[in-house]
Protein backbone atom coordinates (compact mmCIF):
# COMPACT_ATOMS: atom_id res chain seq x y z
CA UNK A 1 0.00 0.00 0.00
CA UNK A 2 1.58 3.38 -0.42
CA UNK A 3 2.05 5.80 2.19
CA UNK A 4 -0.03 8.32 0.23
CA UNK A 5 -3.04 5.98 0.20
CA UNK A 6 -2.75 4.73 4.07
CA UNK A 7 -2.30 8.50 5.17
CA UNK A 8 -5.80 8.77 3.66
CA UNK A 9 -7.08 6.26 5.00
CA UNK A 10 -6.55 7.03 8.51
CA UNK A 11 -7.38 10.64 7.90
CA UNK A 12 -10.82 9.50 6.29
CA UNK A 13 -10.99 7.33 9.32
CA UNK A 14 -9.96 9.52 12.04
CA UNK A 15 -12.71 11.98 10.30
CA UNK A 16 -15.48 9.27 10.17
CA UNK A 17 -16.01 9.36 6.87
CA UNK A 18 -16.67 5.66 5.28
CA UNK A 19 -14.46 4.94 2.74
CA UNK A 20 -13.53 1.89 0.18
CA UNK A 21 -10.17 0.40 -0.43
CA UNK A 22 -9.81 -1.36 -3.83
CA UNK A 23 -7.63 -3.65 -4.27
CA UNK A 24 -6.11 -5.99 -7.42
CA UNK A 25 -5.42 -8.90 -5.73
CA UNK A 26 -2.98 -10.11 -8.95
CA UNK A 27 -1.72 -7.07 -9.66
CA UNK A 28 -0.99 -5.40 -6.36
CA UNK A 29 -2.74 -1.91 -7.58
CA UNK A 30 -4.84 -0.13 -5.22
CA UNK A 31 -7.47 3.14 -4.87
CA UNK A 32 -9.52 4.68 -2.17
CA UNK A 33 -13.18 5.74 -3.07
CA UNK A 34 -14.94 7.70 -0.58
CA UNK A 35 -18.50 7.85 0.00
CA UNK A 36 -19.42 10.54 -1.69
CA UNK A 37 -17.30 9.46 -5.28
CA UNK A 38 -19.22 5.90 -5.19
CA UNK A 39 -22.13 7.19 -7.71
CA UNK A 40 -19.11 7.75 -10.40
CA UNK A 41 -17.79 4.70 -10.06
CA UNK A 42 -17.50 2.06 -12.30
CA UNK A 43 -18.18 -0.44 -8.93
CA UNK A 44 -20.88 1.51 -7.64
CA UNK A 45 -23.32 -0.96 -7.51
CA UNK A 46 -20.93 -3.22 -5.54
CA UNK A 47 -19.44 -0.45 -3.81
CA UNK A 48 -23.28 0.51 -2.30
CA UNK A 49 -23.93 -2.65 -1.03
CA UNK A 50 -20.51 -3.58 0.53
CA UNK A 51 -20.95 -0.46 2.58
CA UNK A 52 -24.39 -0.92 3.25
CA UNK A 53 -23.78 -4.20 4.75
CA UNK A 54 -20.24 -3.06 6.33
CA UNK A 55 -18.34 -6.00 4.96
CA UNK A 56 -15.23 -6.05 3.02
CA UNK A 57 -15.21 -8.62 0.06
CA UNK A 58 -13.71 -10.04 -3.11
CA UNK A 59 -15.79 -9.27 -6.18
CA UNK A 60 -15.03 -10.07 -9.75
CA UNK A 61 -14.90 -7.26 -12.44
CA UNK A 62 -13.95 -6.39 -15.74
CA UNK A 63 -11.51 -9.25 -15.69
CA UNK A 64 -9.94 -8.47 -12.55
CA UNK A 65 -10.00 -9.74 -9.04
CA UNK A 66 -10.44 -7.21 -6.62
CA UNK A 67 -10.81 -7.02 -2.99
CA UNK A 68 -13.34 -4.52 -1.56
CA UNK A 69 -12.10 -3.70 2.02
CA UNK A 70 -14.80 -1.29 3.72
CA UNK A 71 -13.74 1.40 5.93
CA UNK A 72 -17.30 2.28 8.01
CA UNK A 73 -17.16 4.29 11.29
CA UNK A 74 -18.46 2.45 14.22
CA UNK A 75 -22.41 3.99 14.48
CA UNK A 76 -23.46 6.28 17.31
CA UNK A 77 -26.86 5.91 18.89
CA UNK A 78 -27.85 9.13 20.41
CA UNK A 79 -30.71 8.68 22.93
CA UNK A 80 -32.78 11.72 24.42
CA UNK A 81 -34.37 10.92 26.99
CA UNK A 82 -33.37 8.81 30.03
CA UNK A 83 -36.75 7.38 30.25
CA UNK A 84 -37.56 3.19 30.79
CA UNK A 85 -37.75 2.64 27.50
CA UNK A 86 -34.22 4.01 27.38
CA UNK A 87 -32.99 1.58 29.93
CA UNK A 88 -33.45 -1.17 27.55
CA UNK A 89 -32.80 0.69 24.66
CA UNK A 90 -29.14 1.81 25.32
CA UNK A 91 -27.88 -2.01 26.72
CA UNK A 92 -29.66 -3.70 23.66
CA UNK A 93 -27.73 -0.80 21.24
CA UNK A 94 -24.68 -1.18 23.05
CA UNK A 95 -24.72 -5.02 22.54
CA UNK A 96 -25.56 -3.89 18.14
CA UNK A 97 -22.02 -2.40 18.97
CA UNK A 98 -23.49 1.31 18.72
CA UNK A 99 -21.61 3.13 20.65
CA UNK A 100 -24.11 5.01 23.01
CA UNK A 101 -25.02 8.07 24.65
CA UNK A 102 -27.86 9.16 26.83
CA UNK A 103 -28.61 13.03 27.21
CA UNK A 104 -31.10 14.35 29.80
CA UNK A 105 -31.30 17.76 31.44
CA UNK A 106 -33.42 15.83 34.32
CA UNK A 107 -30.79 14.78 36.91
CA UNK A 108 -33.59 12.45 38.39
CA UNK A 109 -34.16 10.20 35.07
CA UNK A 110 -30.07 10.58 33.92
CA UNK A 111 -28.42 8.83 36.92
CA UNK A 112 -25.85 6.23 37.06
CA UNK A 113 -28.01 3.52 39.07
CA UNK A 114 -30.33 3.74 36.29
CA UNK A 115 -28.12 3.06 33.26
CA UNK A 116 -25.15 1.63 34.70
CA UNK A 117 -22.26 1.81 32.62
CA UNK A 118 -23.92 3.72 29.58
CA UNK A 119 -22.34 7.23 28.99
CA UNK A 120 -25.13 9.98 30.33
CA UNK A 121 -24.81 13.79 29.89
CA UNK A 122 -27.21 15.44 32.15
CA UNK A 123 -27.29 18.66 30.54
CA UNK A 124 -29.79 20.73 28.03
CA UNK A 125 -29.85 19.32 24.18
CA UNK A 126 -27.79 23.04 23.32
CA UNK A 127 -25.18 22.00 26.14
CA UNK A 128 -24.93 18.31 25.68
CA UNK A 129 -25.41 17.77 21.51
CA UNK A 130 -22.41 20.25 20.11
CA UNK A 131 -19.83 18.04 21.48
CA UNK A 132 -21.24 14.47 21.07
CA UNK A 133 -20.02 15.51 17.28
CA UNK A 134 -23.50 13.70 16.02
CA UNK A 135 -23.16 13.13 12.43
CA UNK A 136 -24.30 10.86 9.49
CA UNK A 137 -23.39 7.48 10.79
CA UNK A 138 -25.71 8.48 13.79
CA UNK A 139 -29.19 7.29 14.98
CA UNK A 140 -30.40 9.66 16.99
CA UNK A 141 -34.24 9.51 19.46
CA UNK A 142 -35.85 11.98 21.10
CA UNK A 143 -37.93 10.10 23.73
CA UNK A 144 -38.62 12.51 26.32
CA UNK A 145 -42.28 13.11 25.61
CA UNK A 146 -41.37 16.86 26.46
CA UNK A 147 -41.45 19.62 23.79
CA UNK A 148 -38.54 21.18 25.54
CA UNK A 149 -36.44 18.89 25.29
CA UNK A 150 -37.40 16.90 22.64
CA UNK A 151 -37.38 19.75 19.67
CA UNK A 152 -33.99 21.06 20.32
CA UNK A 153 -32.40 18.00 19.66
CA UNK A 154 -34.04 16.95 16.98
CA UNK A 155 -33.40 20.15 15.10
CA UNK A 156 -29.67 19.54 16.13
CA UNK A 157 -30.17 16.16 14.88
CA UNK A 158 -31.84 17.68 11.27
CA UNK A 159 -28.56 20.06 11.21
CA UNK A 160 -25.87 16.84 11.42
CA UNK A 161 -27.99 14.64 8.67
CA UNK A 162 -28.34 11.78 11.35
CA UNK A 163 -28.89 8.83 9.02
CA UNK A 164 -31.77 7.35 11.33
CA UNK A 165 -34.05 10.48 13.59
CA UNK A 166 -36.74 8.70 15.91
CA UNK A 167 -39.18 10.35 18.40
CA UNK A 168 -41.81 8.82 20.65
CA UNK A 169 -45.37 9.61 20.21
CA UNK A 170 -48.80 9.00 18.49
CA UNK A 171 -49.74 10.27 15.14
CA UNK A 172 -51.50 12.96 16.84
CA UNK A 173 -48.53 13.96 19.36
CA UNK A 174 -46.68 14.32 16.12
CA UNK A 175 -48.79 16.15 14.21
CA UNK A 176 -48.32 18.81 16.95
CA UNK A 177 -44.76 18.21 17.20
CA UNK A 178 -44.02 19.14 13.38
CA UNK A 179 -46.25 22.43 13.82
CA UNK A 180 -43.90 23.47 16.40
CA UNK A 181 -40.53 22.63 14.59
CA UNK A 182 -41.90 24.38 11.57
CA UNK A 183 -41.96 27.01 13.55
CA UNK A 184 -38.87 26.98 14.78
CA UNK A 185 -37.70 27.02 10.82
CA UNK A 186 -38.00 23.16 10.18
CA UNK A 187 -38.25 22.29 6.52
CA UNK A 188 -40.85 20.01 5.80
CA UNK A 189 -38.08 17.23 3.93
CA UNK A 190 -36.64 17.56 8.01
CA UNK A 191 -39.68 16.57 9.40
CA UNK A 192 -40.71 13.86 7.03
CA UNK A 193 -37.55 12.28 7.87
CA UNK A 194 -38.66 11.55 11.67
CA UNK A 195 -39.87 8.05 12.00
CA UNK A 196 -42.82 8.51 14.43
CA UNK A 197 -44.21 6.58 16.12
CA UNK A 198 -41.17 5.32 16.55
CA UNK A 199 -40.51 1.97 15.91
CA UNK A 200 -41.39 -0.67 13.71
CA UNK A 201 -44.91 -2.39 14.04
CA UNK A 202 -44.57 -5.11 16.07
CA UNK A 203 -46.82 -4.59 18.92
CA UNK A 204 -44.64 -3.71 21.13
CA UNK A 205 -45.92 -3.44 24.69
CA UNK A 206 -43.13 -2.89 27.31
CA UNK A 207 -39.98 -1.09 27.06
CA UNK A 208 -37.71 -3.43 26.48
CA UNK A 209 -40.25 -4.43 23.02
CA UNK A 210 -40.34 -0.77 22.27
CA UNK A 211 -36.37 -0.98 22.28
CA UNK A 212 -36.32 -4.62 20.10
CA UNK A 213 -38.89 -2.58 17.83
CA UNK A 214 -36.66 0.76 17.39
CA UNK A 215 -33.60 -1.08 17.10
CA UNK A 216 -35.57 -3.31 14.25
CA UNK A 217 -36.50 -0.14 12.54
CA UNK A 218 -32.59 1.40 12.87
CA UNK A 219 -31.32 -1.82 11.74
CA UNK A 220 -33.49 -1.55 8.71
CA UNK A 221 -32.50 2.04 7.57
CA UNK A 222 -29.06 1.03 8.12
CA UNK A 223 -28.82 -2.11 6.10
CA UNK A 224 -31.79 -2.06 3.57
CA UNK A 225 -31.39 -0.57 0.39
CA UNK A 226 -33.53 2.45 -0.32
CA UNK A 227 -36.16 0.54 -1.87
CA UNK A 228 -36.83 -2.51 0.70
CA UNK A 229 -36.48 0.01 3.33
CA UNK A 230 -39.92 2.37 1.57
CA UNK A 231 -41.67 -1.46 2.18
CA UNK A 232 -40.24 -1.96 5.68
CA UNK A 233 -41.47 1.01 6.97
CA UNK B 1 -20.04 -1.52 13.47
CA UNK B 2 -16.58 -1.50 12.11
CA UNK B 3 -14.76 0.13 14.69
CA UNK B 4 -11.61 -3.15 14.05
CA UNK B 5 -8.01 -1.90 12.89
CA UNK B 6 -7.89 1.41 14.29
CA UNK B 7 -4.70 0.96 15.67
CA UNK B 8 -3.30 -1.47 13.09
CA UNK B 9 -3.23 1.22 10.41
CA UNK B 10 -1.84 3.98 12.59
CA UNK B 11 0.86 1.98 13.54
CA UNK B 12 1.30 0.73 9.79
CA UNK B 13 1.81 4.28 9.18
CA UNK B 14 3.84 5.20 12.42
CA UNK B 15 6.27 2.24 11.46
CA UNK B 16 6.85 3.63 8.03
CA UNK B 17 7.24 7.25 8.95
CA UNK B 18 9.78 5.92 11.61
CA UNK B 19 11.93 4.19 9.09
CA UNK B 20 10.58 0.70 9.63
CA UNK B 21 10.35 -1.60 6.97
CA UNK B 22 6.23 -2.50 6.84
CA UNK B 23 3.93 -5.23 5.43
CA UNK B 24 0.06 -5.37 5.52
CA UNK B 25 -1.98 -8.57 5.71
CA UNK B 26 -5.28 -8.67 5.23
CA UNK B 27 -8.23 -11.45 4.80
CA UNK B 28 -9.22 -11.26 1.77
CA UNK B 29 -11.78 -14.32 1.52
CA UNK B 30 -12.77 -17.07 3.44
CA UNK B 31 -14.72 -20.32 3.20
CA UNK B 32 -16.06 -22.30 5.85
CA UNK B 33 -16.13 -21.41 9.52
CA UNK B 34 -12.78 -18.90 9.38
CA UNK B 35 -11.86 -17.84 12.77
CA UNK B 36 -12.06 -13.99 11.33
CA UNK B 37 -13.75 -11.99 8.66
CA UNK B 38 -12.97 -10.89 5.04
CA UNK B 39 -11.21 -7.29 5.56
CA UNK B 40 -8.54 -8.56 9.18
CA UNK B 41 -5.70 -7.81 8.99
CA UNK B 42 -2.10 -8.16 10.65
CA UNK B 43 0.60 -5.18 10.52
CA UNK B 44 4.66 -6.48 10.62
CA UNK B 45 7.54 -4.62 10.66
CA UNK B 46 10.94 -6.09 9.89
CA UNK B 47 11.63 -6.56 13.34
CA UNK B 48 8.88 -9.29 13.27
CA UNK B 49 6.62 -7.29 16.10
CA UNK B 50 3.46 -7.46 14.70
CA UNK B 51 0.15 -5.98 15.65
CA UNK B 52 -3.71 -7.71 15.31
CA UNK B 53 -4.78 -10.97 13.82
CA UNK B 54 -5.78 -12.80 10.63
CA UNK B 55 -6.94 -15.82 12.26
CA UNK B 56 -7.25 -15.53 15.77
CA UNK B 57 -3.56 -17.59 16.09
CA UNK B 58 -3.76 -20.56 13.96
CA UNK B 59 -1.57 -19.20 11.08
CA UNK B 60 -0.04 -15.47 11.90
CA UNK B 61 3.24 -17.27 12.02
CA UNK B 62 3.50 -18.41 8.92
CA UNK B 63 1.87 -14.80 7.59
CA UNK B 64 4.55 -12.97 9.45
CA UNK B 65 7.90 -15.22 7.87
CA UNK B 66 5.88 -14.48 4.37
CA UNK B 67 5.78 -10.82 5.53
CA UNK B 68 9.22 -10.39 6.02
CA UNK B 69 10.01 -11.67 1.92
CA UNK B 70 7.53 -9.15 1.18
CA UNK B 71 9.31 -6.54 3.16
CA UNK B 72 12.56 -7.36 1.43
CA UNK B 73 10.90 -7.73 -2.16
CA UNK B 74 7.91 -5.26 -2.20
CA UNK B 75 5.92 -7.60 -4.21
CA UNK B 76 2.53 -8.41 -2.66
CA UNK B 77 1.39 -12.21 -2.65
CA UNK B 78 -1.78 -14.33 -1.90
CA UNK B 79 -1.29 -16.63 0.89
CA UNK B 80 -4.07 -19.59 1.26
CA UNK B 81 -4.77 -21.63 4.56
CA UNK B 82 -6.98 -24.54 4.75
CA UNK B 83 -7.30 -27.95 6.47
CA UNK B 84 -6.63 -30.88 4.65
CA UNK B 85 -8.69 -33.02 6.95
CA UNK B 86 -11.61 -33.18 4.50
CA UNK B 87 -13.54 -34.88 7.82
CA UNK B 88 -12.58 -31.87 10.04
CA UNK B 89 -13.98 -29.81 6.86
CA UNK B 90 -17.29 -32.35 7.11
CA UNK B 91 -18.05 -32.23 11.25
CA UNK B 92 -17.63 -28.13 11.12
CA UNK B 93 -14.76 -27.84 13.59
CA UNK B 94 -14.17 -24.13 14.56
CA UNK B 95 -10.84 -24.26 12.32
CA UNK B 96 -12.42 -26.29 9.72
CA UNK B 97 -12.27 -23.01 7.36
CA UNK B 98 -9.46 -21.71 4.78
CA UNK B 99 -8.75 -18.12 4.57
CA UNK B 100 -6.62 -15.98 1.94
CA UNK B 101 -4.74 -13.78 2.81
CA UNK B 102 -3.17 -11.02 0.90
CA UNK B 103 0.25 -9.47 1.90
CA UNK B 104 1.45 -6.40 0.97
CA UNK B 105 4.10 -3.85 1.53
CA UNK B 106 3.69 -0.34 2.65
CA UNK B 107 5.47 2.34 1.53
Amino acid sequence: MKLAILHELNAERAARRPVILVTDTESGEQRLVKAEDFSKDPLRAELDKQLRMGKSASVEAGGKKLFLNVYAPTAKLVIVGAVHISQALAPLARSLSYDVTVVDPRTAFASPERFPDIPLVAEWPDTALPPLNVDAYTAFVAVTHDPKIDDPALLHAFERNCFYIGALGSRKTHAKRGDRLRAQGAKEADIARIHAPIGLAIGAVSPSEIAVSIMAEITAVLRLPPKEKEEAA
Amino acid sequence: MLDRDEDILKAAEDWQKAGRGVALATVVETWGSAPRPAGSSLVINDEGTFLGSVSGGCVEGAVVTEAMDVIQSGKPRMLEFGVADETAWNVGLSCGGTIRVFVEKVG
